[in-house]
């Protein structure tokens, strides 16, 4: 069971329309290392993890990744909000106009859409923890790119928050992932 | 006597006691005996349970299904949305 709370987990402000900014953002929310494959990937894995403080790091990673998805579709619906079809056009963003006008859909910045294929669960704890430490890491890469590409400083000063929580979780993946082969009795040395 | 907060400030606390909350959960998720880190979670547990009763009488409940209330008539679906800034 899920409860929502009416507020982000951090503040979302943008400086104006900016068409070509949302095209780029929009893949943190439908792309591979986006907040839905996030969300997903951990929210589904949980079942199958052997230890009940790794169905616990699932649980609650997987719920924050739900905020995070919020916060990235508060970006993108301000960043479109009232945005003139001339830079929507000028941004490339016509194709996603035509089937999606200025709402929030999942796809990447190249407008292909979320397919469940982006995320694992492979019903072996040591391979689905390896799995979230990679995810974490590419997604922090993917909002660190996005911060190369922003042009407004509050988005970039959400895009750091985000970025910021993905070092977190691989931190907090990382000790799950010693908790659980100390659990399974198979610790490796790299 | 203190000066009535706005509802942006009143906010901001929420989310600055929740984002600890949250942070200090994570963490002890992957360390359960830490004492100093338990106590922290707790008081600001604590805190952020009265900032959220200020907050939910004077602007209304933040939260749906049940865990808060709406008196007088349902003020739920009053604005802003959290994505309207």
């Amino acid at each position: 069971m899920w409860a929502y709370e009416k507020k982000l987990e951090y503040p979302v402000k943008v400086s104006g329309p900016n068409p070509k900014l949302a095209k780029v953002v929009v893949t943190q929310y439908g792309g591979p290392d986006g907040e839905l494959a996030a969300s997903l990937r951990y929210l589904t894995q949980r079942y199958t993890m052997p230890t009940s403080q790794a169905k616990g790091v699932l649980t609650d990673i997987g719920t924050e990744e739900l905020a995070h998805m919020e916060i990235v579709a508060a970006l993108v619906y301000n960043l479109l909000k009232g945005a003139p079809l001339s830079e929507i056009k000028a941004a490339g963003m016509d194709g996603y106009y035509a089937d999606h006008d200025r709402s929030v859909y999942f796809v990447n910045g190249d407008g292909v859409p979320w397919v469940a294929a982006y995320i694992q669960s492979k019903g072996d704890p040591i391979a689905d923890l390896h799995d979230n430490m990679a995810a974490e890491e590419k997604a922090r890469a993917t909002y660190e790119h996005l911060i190369n590409l922003s042009d407004d400083p509050q988005v970039t000063d959400v895009l750091r928050f985000l970025r910021e929580r993905e070092v977190v979780h691989f931190q907090r993946f990382g000790e799950t992932l010693n908790i659980v082969q100390d659990f399974l009795d198979r610790r490796k040395v790299w | 006597m203190r000066t009535p907060i706005n509802r942006e400030e009143l906010l901001l606390r929420i989310q600055a006691l929740e984002f600890a909350a949250l942070d200090l959960n994570l963490y002890l998720n992957t360390h359960p005996g830490d004492a100093r880190a338990l106590a922290d979670f707790n008081q600001i547990s604590a805190a952020l349970a009265q900032t959220r009763k200020a907050y939910e009488q004077a602007f209304g409940p933040l939260m749906n299904y049940g865990h808060s209330l709406s008196c007088g008539r349902w003020a739920w679906i009053d604005e802003p949305w959290p994505w309207e800034v």
